[in-house]
C-alpha cells in the first residue's frame, strides 16, 4: 500500500530515519553478522587466534546428544506450553462472550498475568509447588503423589510449563475474545433455528470461524515458548535437573556465557535465528493474508 | 445471542474456575508475605493473611534479604522503572518519526530501509546474545543503563504498528495540510502526532511492560548489584539449599515486582486492549 499524496525531498527523511537505523545497525545487524562470522570460526586451545572452521560448528552441535536432547525438550515443552496456554484461554474466552453480568469485571481478572513478568510467574509457582514447604506440593502428597520436582526431571518440566502457559492464557484469551465478538450473531442464531445444539453451532460455526485466530495465536505462543521462558527455567529449574528442562535458548546462554564456548554458542544462535526467521515467515504470511481477504 | 436459561450458570462456573487460578498464586505470594517464616515453614502453610505484611514489605524495600548482600528492593524497582519507561518511551520516541519517513516521503533506498527495519523483528536478544554483549562491552556500556535499554530500543513492531496507522491518515489531510503552507515537520507535530494519541498510549502500555519484564539482556549486562532489576534480583534472593530463603521476603518482592505493569495495564486497560488487538492499529 502506498500513499498518493507524499512530501518531497530526501533530507528530512534520512535525518527521521537515522535514530531507529542507527539502533539497527549497532545492536542487530553488526551482533546478527558477528553471530554468523562466529559460527563458521573456532578458537585454538589457548584462545589466542582463530580460524575458518567451516561447518565444523554446525557437525559439532548436531553430533552433540546434549544438543540433540535439548531439541526434544524445547519441543516438548514449546508444544505443551502452547496447547496449555490456547485451550484454557479459548474455553474462557466462549465462556466470557456468554455472560452479561460481571463480564467486565472477569475480563480485567484474566487480564492480569499479561502484565506478569514470565520470570515472576515462576518464582509464584516454584513456591505453590516447593517440595517442603508449597500448598500445592502438600495437596498433591496427600493425593499420594511423590512430589519433588528438584530430584524429578518429568515433574520439574511439568512445572516450568505449567508456569510459562499461566502468564500467556491472558493474551490468547484477548484474541480469541476479540475473535469470537468479530462473529456475527446472525450465524449463530440461524444455527440454532436450524436445531444445531451449542454443541454443534461451536464446533461447526465458531470453531472453524477462528482457524485464523487459532493460527495466528500457535505461532506467537511458540515463539514465547522458545524464546521468552528463559526467565521461567532460570528461576525455577536453571535447566536441571541433569538437563531435563534445558531449552535451547538456556543452552545457547549456559554454554556462551558460562561455558565460554563461542563457536558453539554462536552456531546455536544461528540455528535459533532461522527458526524464529521461519517462524516469522509464516506469521507475515498469515497477516498479509488476512490483511486481502477480510 | 441464544442461550439456554437453564445452562447460565456454566460459564460463570468455568470463569470463576479461570479467575481461581489467575489470583491463586498471587494470594499464597500476598500470604506468604504477611506471615513470619517460622509461619510459611510450617507445612502445611496457612491460607489466612497474618499481620507482618507491612514489615515485610518494608525490609524488602529498605534492607532485601541477607543473600543479596542487603540489597534493598527500592534500588532494583528504580532500575525496572528506569529501564521500562526509557525502553517504552525511546521505542515511541525513535519508531514514530521512522514510520512517518517510510510513509509521508519517497526516496532511494525507502524500501530497504522499512525491510531493514522490518527484519529485526527476527533478530530477538536472545538469538544474539553473545554478540551483543560482546558489542555492548566495547562500546563500555555494562552496567550503565545507556546499555540496558538502548539494544532493546530498536522495535520493528512499534514502526509497523504506526506504518499501519499513518496509511489509513486521508490523502485529503495531507493535501490541505500543503496547501495551507505546513511542511513535513509541521504536519507531523500538529497533525501527526495528536492524531496518534490513541496508538501511543497503546503502544507504551505494551512496551512498558515489555521493558519491565526483559529478563535475559539485563542479566547479561549488569555485573554489580546496584544496577540489577527487579526481575531478576530476586533470582539471587532464593536460596540454593545451604541457607534458608526468606521466603516472606522473596514473596513481598515478587508482589513488587508485578505491581508496576498491573497498575500501568488496569490504569490504561481501555486503550491496551484496543492497541493489542485492533487490526486497524
Amino acid at each position: 500500500m502506498e500513499r498518493r499524496v507524499i512530501f518531497p525531498g530526501w533530507v528530512c527523511p534520512a535525518l527521521l530515519l537515522t535514530p531507529q537505523l542507527g539502533v539497527t545497525i549497532v545492536f542487530f545487524f553488526w551482533p546478527a553478522a558477528q553471530a554468523v562470522l562466529q559460527s563458521v570460526r573456532g578458537g585454538d586451545a589457548f584462545g589466542l587466534a582463530t580460524r575458518f572452521v567451516g561447518a565444523d560448528n554446525f557437525a559439532a552441535l548436531f553430533a552433540d546428544p546434549d544438543y540433540l536432547a535439548s531439541f526434544a525438550v524445547t519441543a516438548i515443552f514449546s508444544a505443551a506450553v502452547a496447547l496449555l496456554a490456547l485451550a484454557p484461554g479459548l474455553l474462557l474466552a466462549v465462556m466470557a462472550d456468554r455472560v452479561v453480568r460481571g463480564a467486565a469485571f472477569y475480563k480485567t481478572v484474566l487480564l492480569l498475568p499479561y502484565a506478569i513478568a514470565p520470570a515472576i510467574a515462576g518464582v509464584l509457582w516454584m513456591f505453590l509447588f516447593n517440595p517442603s514447604i508449597g500448598v500445592l506440593a502438600a495437596a498433591l502428597r496427600a493425593l499420594g503423589v511423590d512430589w519433588n520436582y528438584l530430584l524429578d526431571g518429568g515433574q520439574a518440566m511439568a512445572l516450568v510449563i505449567l508456569a510459562a502457559a499461566w502468564k500467556q492464557v491472558s493474551y490468547n484469551f484477548l484474541f480469541f475474545l476479540a475473535g469470537l465478538q468479530a462473529i456475527p450473531p446472525s450465524l449463530i442464531e440461524a444455527a440454532a433455528i436450524d436445531g444445531a445444539s451449542p454443541h454443534r453451532r461451536f464446533w461447526a460455526i465458531i470453531f472453524p470461524l477462528l482457524a485464523p485466530t487459532s493460527f495466528f495465536l500457535l505461532i506467537v505462543n511458540m515463539v514465547y515458548a522458545f524464546f521468552d521462558t528463559f526467565g521461567v527455567i532460570q528461576n525455577v529449574t536453571q535447566g536441571g535437573p541433569a538437563k531435563a528442562t534445558e531449552i535451547l535458548v538456556y543452552k545457547v546462554w549456559y554454554d556462551g556465557i558460562v561455558g565460554l564456548d563461542l563457536g558453539g554458542s554462536a552456531a546455536q544462535s544461528v540455528v535459533l535465528m532461522a527458526i524464529v526467521i521461519g517462524l516469522t515467515a509464516i506469521q507475515f504470511r498469515f497477516i498479509e493474508s488476512r490483511v486481502h481477504y477480510a | 445471542m441464544v442461550t439456554a436459561r437453564h445452562t447460565a450458570w456454566i460459564p460463570h462456573a468455568v470463569l470463576i474456575a479461570g479467575l481461581v487460578l489467575v489470583l491463586l498464586p498471587i494470594y499464597v505470594a500476598f500470604v506468604a508475605s504477611s506471615h513470619g517464616l517460622p509461619d510459611i515453614l510450617e507445612a502445611p502453610m496457612t491460607l489466612v493473611p497474618g499481620t507482618r505484611l507491612v514489615a515485610n514489605f518494608a525490609e524488602a524495600l529498605c534492607a532485601g534479604t541477607a543473600k543479596t548482600s542487603g540489597e534493598p528492593v527500592t534500588a532494583m524497582l528504580f532500575n525496572s522503572l528506569v529501564m521500562a519507561l526509557v525502553i517504552a518511551i525511546g521505542k515511541i520516541v525513535i519508531s514514530l518519526p521512522s514510520a512517518y519517513a517510510v510513509v509521508f516521503f519517497r526516496f532511494p533506498l525507502r524500501r530497504l530501509c522499512f525491510w531493514a527495519i522490518f527484519v529485526t523483528l527476527m533478530l530477538p536478544v536472545e538469538v544474539r546474545i553473545i554478540p551483543t554483549y560482546k558489542i555492548a562491552a566495547d562500546l563500555s556500556l555494562i552496567d550503565t543503563y545507556a546499555g540496558l535499554t538502548l539494544p532493546l530500543i530498536a522495535s520493528a513492531t512499534a514502526t509497523l504498528l504506526f506504518r499501519q496507522f499513518f496509511l489509513t491518515i486521508p490523502d485529503e489531510l495531507v493535501e490541505a495540510a500543503k496547501i495551507d503552507g505546513a511542511g513535513p515537520w509541521r504536519f507531523l507535530v500538529e497533525m501527526v502526532i495528536p492524531l496518534s494519541r490513541t496508538n501511543i498510549a497503546a503502544l507504551f502500555v505494551i512496551l512498558f511492560i515489555y521493558g519491565w519484564n526483559q529478563y535475559l539482556w539485563p542479566l547479561l549486562i549488569t555485573n554489580s548489584p546496584g544496577m540489577t532489576t527487579i526481575v531478576i534480583g530476586i533470582r539471587q534472593m532464593i536460596g540454593n539449599g545451604d541457607t534458608q530463603t526468606e521466603w516472606q521476603i522473596v514473596m513481598a518482592t515478587a508482589l513488587l515486582a508485578i505491581m508496576p505493569p498491573i497498575a500501568v495495564v488496569l490504569l490504561m486497560q481501555r486503550w491496551f486492549v484496543r492497541g493489542l488487538i485492533d487490526p486497524e492499529k
